[in-house]
């Protein structure tokens, strides 16, 4: 067996089955059908908080910004001590000391963003720098983007190296006794069709993806429920073939309660439920955390509070 | 016990208004029978009795026919197209505003998802007569006019008999397209799911139709057998089984009745190794399990590469394990129950033959309710062509999977069958797609989806699953006549 060249790996992801547009919109919307009532909407609900990155990637993001969002993904709802906590805080590179000293003692990660986060426009020198740069500070999971211009003109190779060498730093350079997390983000919203979202799923999970996400957020459409489908189904299959299990996180967009079920859901029937845990999935969100809150308070009171009965941080 | 399991949802029956008792709708009214008698609809999910249903007998069944011709000699046969036009987009909206109270009865009635009847049957039931009154006033340019300039003309009286499987949408196909030509309709519904028909009657109340345009009359297979038979009607719409149909065909020899049959089927679903396979799983499961396989066009046969059958059968299998099987009215419940027992009997009859025969038999675990009719979703795998259940039209949940390794061998057994309703074809071809189109004997051909309907395409089948069109310009033709003769 020879090397892995640019032209094997094309044939071989070019190899995959096709996804049928309208097929697999009519299957995501057919999941958004069901009925979450009662105590399944009560136990989908806690299942949902504990699973968020709770995310800031502003340009405008300070020190006090990202701990206060700290202080909301520790205490997420003051009131109600049972509520659960979010799996991690999403933030720049730069930010990762200022969360890790303000999750200390928590179990709550912080996944950092980096490789030139969102547009990965830059040299693989300066991708590696930003990654260590958050390693160093501590980050548990890093977030990184591929390269989509390379992805695009059909540069699978320099996509696959780039998820690797990042995978590389991430075993060999966490601060911590444990590798960090490696979620690929593919901007499903610039790879545009359902059969590049299918090619770049199982290209990243070659690499070494532990997990595989859709959007920074900063491009329209972010997560939507058709791409996530079709990653769903790729670590799926991935888990089939390989025995590997890969995490799943659809990002940006999600917005409210009703969204995540639908969400949950697709989980539930496409992945199975061994995906069911924030171990395998991840929501990348802001606001959608106050709207479970919301439901969460409506459900246990019976009756709605309305938006200044939940912190905004 | 699952993580994640969904808490009931039922939909409210409140909606629904059950008379204890049914008579049947003649000339605008509903009547006690003269001689008919009575009998009951249950609700095949709980075995629970609905209502009490009227048997038309052979009084009262003369008395419709000649309710409809008088309507179609008096007030309807004068109405121009537009008018008549006016009718039917009267009914349909009528009927998207009362489409819960539709969706919920049909669902008790015939045993149905709730689902299905809320986002399939109601909306296309609805969707025809609005299809069709739009061509009330436009006959003429329909491309219906005979050769030596004739305008087209109803026909008379039709009397329809429908099945139960899609009780309003088949109401819908067989009523919407007569009143549009300016016939006059007698209609006789199932007798395990008359229900719907008899609401549709009120509706036509509701929209101030001409007495006597649309009688409902209700009873069992003798009451339509008396109606086929009926010296007074002048066509014969049928949608049902082969068999009936055969029987159609030889008791209006030699009158001057038309008739269209819309029959069985046995349709191959045939998938190609180049498939979008997670699609085409969805594509074979909707083609067999959409409501509970009670579908004439079915795809019942599975015709998948042998190099990707295992994958294909691994996938549907997987897949079969998170269709929800259970009470219709769950919001969640994506098969329902089957409609009667007979039906379940003669499932489970084909079944056992297909093990008997060789098959091998898989069935997606799930608990059935203790009451009412259940039959598990169910794939044979390892069938051949001389097998039964690649054979029968077993009309329920049961897939029979074969193999084939070229295009034309799909081809050959696809078409080896004595029905030609319908097809499925799954490749990211597009050429092979239109070459199979070709090839294949069947009156509707998918690609790359199953069980799609739309009142604009017209439906119906070659060889033993009948003749005639319905829907589209096509099904028009069926309803109209351009000779001097009515």
């Amino acid at each position: 067996m020879g090397a892995l060249t640019n032209a094997s790996l094309t044939r071989w992801l070019h190899g995959l089955p096709g996804v049928d547009q309208v097929g697999a919109e009519a299957r995501a919307a057919g999941l958004g059908t069901r009925s979450i009532k009662t105590t399944s909407k009560a136990w989908a609900i806690d299942t949902a908080i504990s699973m968020i990155d709770l995310t800031t990637l502003e340009g405008a993001d300070t020190e006090r910004k990202v701990r206060s969002l700290c202080a909301k993904a520790m205490a997420t709802d003051p009131t109600d001590p049972t509520t659960p906590q979010v799996a991690a805080v999403c933030i720049y590179a730069d930010m990762a000391a200022v969360a890790v000293d303000a999750l200390k003692g928590s179990a709550i990660h912080v996944a950092a963003v980096t490789s030139a986060f969102p547009s990965g426009r830059a040299t693989m020198a300066v991708k590696l720098t930003d990654t260590r740069d958050a390693l160093r500070a501590g980050a548990h999971e890093i977030d990184m983007v591929i390269d989509r211009g390379a992805f695009l003109s059909g540069r699978y190779l320099q996509v696959f190296n780039e998820i690797a060498a990042i995978k590389g730093v991430c075993e060999l350079e966490s601060a911590r006794d444990t590798p960090a997390h490696l979620k690929v983000i593919f901007e499903t919203g610039e790879l545009v069709t359902y059969d590049n979202v299918r090619r770049a799923s199982w290209l990243a999970m070659l690499a070494g993806a532990d997990f595989i996400k859709t959007s920074t957020g900063k491009v329209s459409p972010a997560a939507t429920l058709p791409f996530t489908l079709i990653m769903l189904e790729a670590v799926r299959d991935w888990r089939v073939l390989t025995g590997t299990q890969v995490g799943v996180k659809p990002a940006g967009g999600i917005r409210t309660t009703k969204d995540a079920m639908k969400y949950l859901v697709m989980v539930n029937e496409v992945a199975g439920e061994d995906w069911l845990d924030p171990a395998w999935f991840r929501f990348g969100a802001s606001g959608l955390l106050n709207d479970l809150l919301l439901q969460r308070q409506k459900l246990a009171t019976g009756h709605y509070s309305g938006a200044d009965y939940v912190t905004i941080d | 016990m699952a993580k994640f399991e969904y808490a009931p949802a039922p939909e409210s029956r409140a909606v629904v208004t059950l008379r204890p008792s049914y008579g049947l709708f003649i000339d605008g009214q509903f009547v006690e029978a003269t001689d008919g008698s009575t009998f009951k609809t249950i609700n095949p999910a709980s075995e629970e009795v609905l209502a009490e249903v009227t048997e038309a007998g052979e009084t009262d069944i003369d008395n419709a026919v000649r309710a409809a011709r008088k309507a179609f000699d008096g007030p309807w046969g004068r109405l121009s197209g537009a008018e008549r036009g006016k009718y039917l987009f009267r009914i349909a909206r009528i009927l998207q505003e009362r489409a819960r109270e539709f969706a919920v009865l049909e669902t008790l009635d015939n045993g149905k998802p709730i689902k299905e009847s809320r986002d399939v049957d109601i909306p296309l039931a609805a969707a025809h007569f609005f299809y069709h009154a739009g061509w009330a006033d436009k006959l003429e340019h329909a491309g219906l006019s005979g050769g030596g300039g004739q305008l087209p003309k109803p026909l008379g009286v039709v009397g329809q008999v429908i099945p139960w499987n899609f009780p309003l949408l088949m109401l819908s196909w067989k009523i919407a397209p007569a009143l549009a030509a300016g016939n006059t309709v007698v209609l006789k519904p199932s007798k395990t799911t008359p229900l719907s028909a008899l609401l549709f009657a009120e509706v036509c109340q509701q929209a101030d139709l001409p007495a006597g345009v649309v009688n409902i009359i209700t009873g069992t297979s003798r009451t339509g057998a008396y109606l086929i038979r009926h010296p007074g009607i002048d066509k014969i719409a049928f949608t049902g089984s082969t068999e009936v149909g055969k029987d159609i065909a030889r008791s209006i020899a030699g009158t001057r009745k038309r008739a269209t049959l819309e029959l069985g089927g046995k349709a191959a679903n045939i998938v190609f190794d180049d498939a979008a396979i997670d699609e085409a799983v969805e594509g074979i499961v909707n083609g067999i399990f959409f409501n509970q396989g009670h579908v004439c066009c079915a795809g019942s046969r599975l015709l998948v590469q042998e190099n990707v059958a295992d994958d294909v059968v691994m996938r549907l299998k997987r897949r079969l394990q998170t269709l929800r099987v259970g009470d219709p009215m769950d919001k969640n419940t994506d098969v329902g129950a089957i409609n009667s027992a007979a039906q379940l009997t003669r499932i489970r009859e084909l079944s056992d033959i297909g093990e008997a025969e060789g098959a091998t038999r898989w069935s997606a675990p799930c608990v059935l309710p203790d009451r009412g009719f259940w039959f598990a979703t169910t794939i044979f795998t390892g069938v051949s062509q001389s097998h039964r259940i690649a054979q029968e039209d077993v009309f329920g949940p049961v897939l029979s999977v074969l193999t084939f390794r070229t295009p034309q061998e799909a081809v050959a057994k696809a078409n080896n069958t004595p029905y030609g309703l319908s097809a499925g074809i799954w490749t990211e071809k597009g050429s092979r797609i239109l070459w199979m189109a070709d090839q294949l004997r069947a009156g509707v051909v998918w690609a790359n989806t199953f069980n799609r309907f739309d009142p604009t395409s017209p439906f119906g089948g070659y060889k033993e699953s009948g003749y005639g069109r319905e829907g589209g310009r096509h099904g028009l033709e069926g309803y109209v006549t351009t000779g001097a003769t009515r």
